[in-house]
């Protein structure tokens, strides 16, 4: 479903910087219908990945194709109806000024679909969001209530392929079982392929059935995540990644720079 | 006001619900919380009151004017205030309270010409360049530049030169050189919101650039120009007044308050009132304006809510 | 039975600490009536946002935003009554014997001086020491936070320094004085995972090096319980449960075995992740009222 073959994407860097190198090189396949997982700490790129597969970011170099569709940098519109992503933020990702149903019903409009008022009620069904929020505005609901909001509106396209940003980095943790069982639910029930990103290697076990490691623009390592859970793990970033998820553990003391 | 703003009215409870049944619910829910907020501020609502004066005063200027403004009579010139003459009388007779309620007209349709003219155009200019940056950017905001280059009262002068003074052209000179600082501001606001989320969420909706500046970026940055506006008002009408005074904005003797001023003068020190109660008049507006501009901004600030 | 152990060991002792807000719609009550002490020990204050933690934190040092109102029955450090002290008494109080690391340090450090300046600063501020000694002193404390080059960063201004970085010159500054109680607000939550740790592991060794407190503020209950001696979990602005560290998987209230359940985890694959239910009983106060105003 989603292909990368030597996918990098450079931003030019500021004063006597030159280019900073955010993605290198980064090849995967994703089958349709599979859950891959990318996980790493800030900056190291996976959240650029997303961005060039969505169409957001331009600049990358390499080979992408989307349902055996090669993709160029402009992407025309009829693509986000088969790709669409979630954020991070559910309080940036929503207009401040925009109500419920404008939000949904803005992506139905642009691509001139029919019965939009019945799309809205159904995609707020499917995000257990009650129909009395639909005219709400989004500073009248909570985080976990905006990001079911979001991933509603990623949905009224009713896209194959559903982009991953970080989508519980920012809620609590009850709220975060909320939004995880939500996804799994939307994944068997609508056959959706999923790329999730997050530097939460929990989230990421939980929710993928294949991950890989990513670090200062690379993959570092790919395994299926029964390997990961039974902790055989090759590079050793992987493997503080794995020990750092069980909490504090002193070490030797060492002076860094 | 209170009993009616009790939870039990349905209208307050319609308006306040927090489950609107439709859009236009909702919105107008949302304006009116956002007007009680305002409500609760006391020096805004003195603003509030002034501006609401100052219309209108300028509405029923001859229900509330007592005399015509016009009208001389040199048998009762320079008379100080009393019953007859509340604000007393100018050098030819005229009454100075009906010149100062007719002079409101003349400041009312300047302020209104002037904002009317170049909030619209500063905000679209500015989102606009903010937004597509590149090369719309550049030419929009040297053109601005431009504009912003020019000194008000120079250029009033150069176009009373080249055609006749009148208010006319005292306005033309005035929205000319002051629609510049709202692009400014309203392309700084475009700039902060291009990066966010929500506008990387609508353009992965297929949104054109055209339904991004209109319908998510122009809506957010209207209300820093509101207030910009309502605080501009002030420089405004005294920039109107000093035209006025140069004698390049209102002729005499049409009662506007600058030019007013300006007759005025020579008489300051004996009889003062001929030149202060107009300028009285200006301060009270435009602390009026200013004090409606700070409420409005902590009302309209989205992070107040 | 006093339930709060107020012996003289301690170094923090709060008691029916309440802290409201004043509205428009009502009052708020966001910390209903806690109490609990520190010693010269590790103690974590879990909970979910909106459960007050964080008020509890700047509670103790009173830091509140001005429109926040806080009652207590008794809020006394190492024998000063910190309810009553005077705004001076107070000043002498915060940097100086408790301080207090905030999470980001993009945000807490002064973007316009070098690093080594502002530590000095505090330190000149409270001790009255001389620049060079001060400069001194704080070179010695950034090789205490494990910094390798310490001349380096006293010269460098916070945004030349790593996130992990900046933190290090935050507990710096806040340990130059020599507190004996430290609060620390989610320290390492905009860090990356592998910085965490030797982060966590410098205020660890500070920390007992010196004999002081911590009041560890977080979210994250799995880093909280390996960390801290003991954790308070916090729920709708009371503590629910008191439990040690190494003892967190045998919680008994509810909310924090909710808490446990909802929390996905690497070891242990579930199809669904058991969602919290929340009891509205838990929201009942556990200290009645008494003499609500």
């Amino acid at each position: 479903m989603i292909e990368l073959d030597a996918l990098s994407v450079s931003f030019r860097g500021g004063r006597a910087a030159g280019d900073v190198h955010a993605v290198r090189d980064v090849s995967l396949r994703i089958a349709a219908g599979e859950s891959y997982g990318i996980v790493g700490e800030s900056g190291s790129g996976k959240s650029t990945v997303l961005r060039a597969l969505s169409g957001l970011n331009r600049n990358w170099r390499g080979v992408m194709k989307i349902d055996g569709v090669p993709q160029l940098p402009v992407r025309p519109r009829a693509f986000h109806k088969s790709v669409q992503m979630v954020f991070q933020d559910p309080y940036g990702s929503l207009h401040p000024r925009h109500t419920v149903h404008r939000i949904l019903a803005e992506p139905a409009a642009i691509h001139k679909l029919d019965g939009i008022d019945r799309r809205v009620e159904r995609v707020l069904q499917s995000v257990g969001l009650p129909a009395a929020f639909r005219y709400r505005f989004p500073h009248q609901l909570s985080g976990g209530q905006r990001q079911r909001v979001a991933i509603a509106r990623a949905l009224i396209l009713e896209p194959r392929v559903l982009l991953l940003d970080e989508p519980t980095s920012a809620l609590d943790v009850s709220v975060q079982a909320e939004i995880l069982n939500l996804l799994t639910a939307l994944r068997a029930e609508l056959n959706l392929t999923y790329l999730l990103v997050s530097h939460n290697l929990a989230v990421v076990a939980h929710m993928c059935d294949r991950i890989a490691v990513m670090q200062s623009g690379k993959f570092i390592e790919e395994m299926p995540v029964a390997q990961l859970r039974a902790g055989h793990s090759v590079e050793p970033y992987t493997t503080e990644l794995l020990r750092a998820a069980q909490g504090y553990a002193p070490t030797t003391m060492e002076a860094v720079t | 006001m209170s009993a009616q703003l009790q939870r039990g009215s349905t209208l307050h409870g319609w308006l306040t619900t927090a489950e609107p049944a439709s859009q236009w619910q909702a919105s107008l829910g949302d304006s009116y919380v956002r007007a009680l907020f305002l409500l609760r501020n006391p020096l805004a609502m003195c603003g509030l009151v002034i501006v609401l004066g100052l219309l209108a005063v300028a509405a029923f200027a001859p229900a509330i004017a007592t005399q015509d403004p016009n009208a001389q009579d040199l048998a009762s010139r320079l008379l100080a205030p009393s019953a007859a003459h509340w604000f007393g009388t100018d050098e030819f007779g005229r009454d100075m309270f009906s010149r100062v309620v007719y002079g409101s007209r003349v400041t009312l349709l300047t302020i209104t010409c002037v904002v009317t003219i170049i909030g619209p155009f500063g905000l679209v200019v500015g989102v606009v360049a903010g937004y597509l940056g590149g090369w719309a950017d550049t030419l929009l905001m040297r053109m601005t530049d431009i504009f912003l280059a020019l000194p008000r009262l120079i250029l009033a002068l150069a176009l009373v030169a080249a055609l006749k003074p009148g208010i006319q052209n005292a306005i033309i000179a005035i929205i000319l050189t002051s629609w510049s600082p709202y692009a400014r501001v309203a392309r700084a606001e475009a700039i902060t919101l291009r990066g966010s989320e929500f506008i990387d969420a609508a353009r992965l909706s297929g949104a054109s650039a055209a339904r991004i500046i209109f319908s998510h970026i122009l809506p957010l940055c209207v209300p820093s120009v509101i207030v910009r506006g309502t605080l501009d008002m002030a420089g405004v009408i005294l920039i109107a007044a000093g035209l006025g005074f140069l004698g390049m904005g209102a002729q005499p003797p049409a009662p506007e308050w600058g030019t007013m001023i300006a007759q005025g003068r020579v008489f300051i020190l004996e009889q003062w009132w001929v030149a202060t109660m107009p300028g009285l008049a200006i301060c009270v507006v435009s602390l009026g304006f200013n004090l409606l501009g700070d409420g409005l901004r902590d009302v309209l600030d989205p992070k107040n809510r | 039975m006093n339930p709060y152990d107020m012996s003289a060991r301690n170094l923090l002792e709060v008691d029916d600490l309440r802290v409201r807000f004043h509205t428009p719609q009502g009052v708020v009550n966001a910390v209903r009536g806690i109490g609990f002490t520190v010693g010269r020990e590790k103690v974590g204050i879990v909970g979910e946002s909106g459960s007050g933690k964080t008020l509890t934190g700047r509670s103790v040092l009173r830091i509140l935003p001005h429109h926040a109102e806080m009652t207590a029955a008794r809020l006394r450090f190492d024998g000063i009554d910190l309810l009553r002290a005077s705004s001076q008494a107070m000043q002498r109080v915060r940097g100086r014997r408790i301080s207090m690391v905030m999470q980001d340090p993009k945000f807490s450090l002064n973007p316009t001086m070098t690093a080594g300046r502002q530590i000095a600063e505090t330190a000149i501020l409270h001790e009255k020491l001389s620049k060079s000694i001060a400069r001194d002193k704080v070179l010695s404390m950034l090789e205490s936070v494990r910094i390798r080059d310490p001349r380096r960063v006293f010269d460098a201004y916070p945004h030349e320094l790593s996130g992990g970085m900046g933190q290090r010159v935050m507990i710096a500054m806040m340990l130059i004085t020599e507190p004996d109680l430290l609060i620390a607000d989610e320290p390492t939550s905009a860090l990356d995972v592998a910085v965490q740790n030797q982060v966590l592991e410098i205020i660890d060794e500070l920390v007992s090096r010196r004999h002081m407190g911590l009041l560890f503020i977080s979210h994250d209950l799995n880093l909280v319980g390996s960390f801290c001696d003991r954790v308070l979990v916090m729920y709708g602005g009371q503590i629910v449960e008191t439990l040690a560290g190494d003892r967190l998987q045998q919680a008994s209230h509810p909310y924090t075995r909710g808490l446990l359940a909802a929390m996905p985890r690497v070891d242990r694959p579930s199809a669904v992740l058991p969602v919290l239910r929340r009891d509205p009983a838990w929201l009942s106060l556990q200290r009645p009222d008494a003499g609500a105003r």
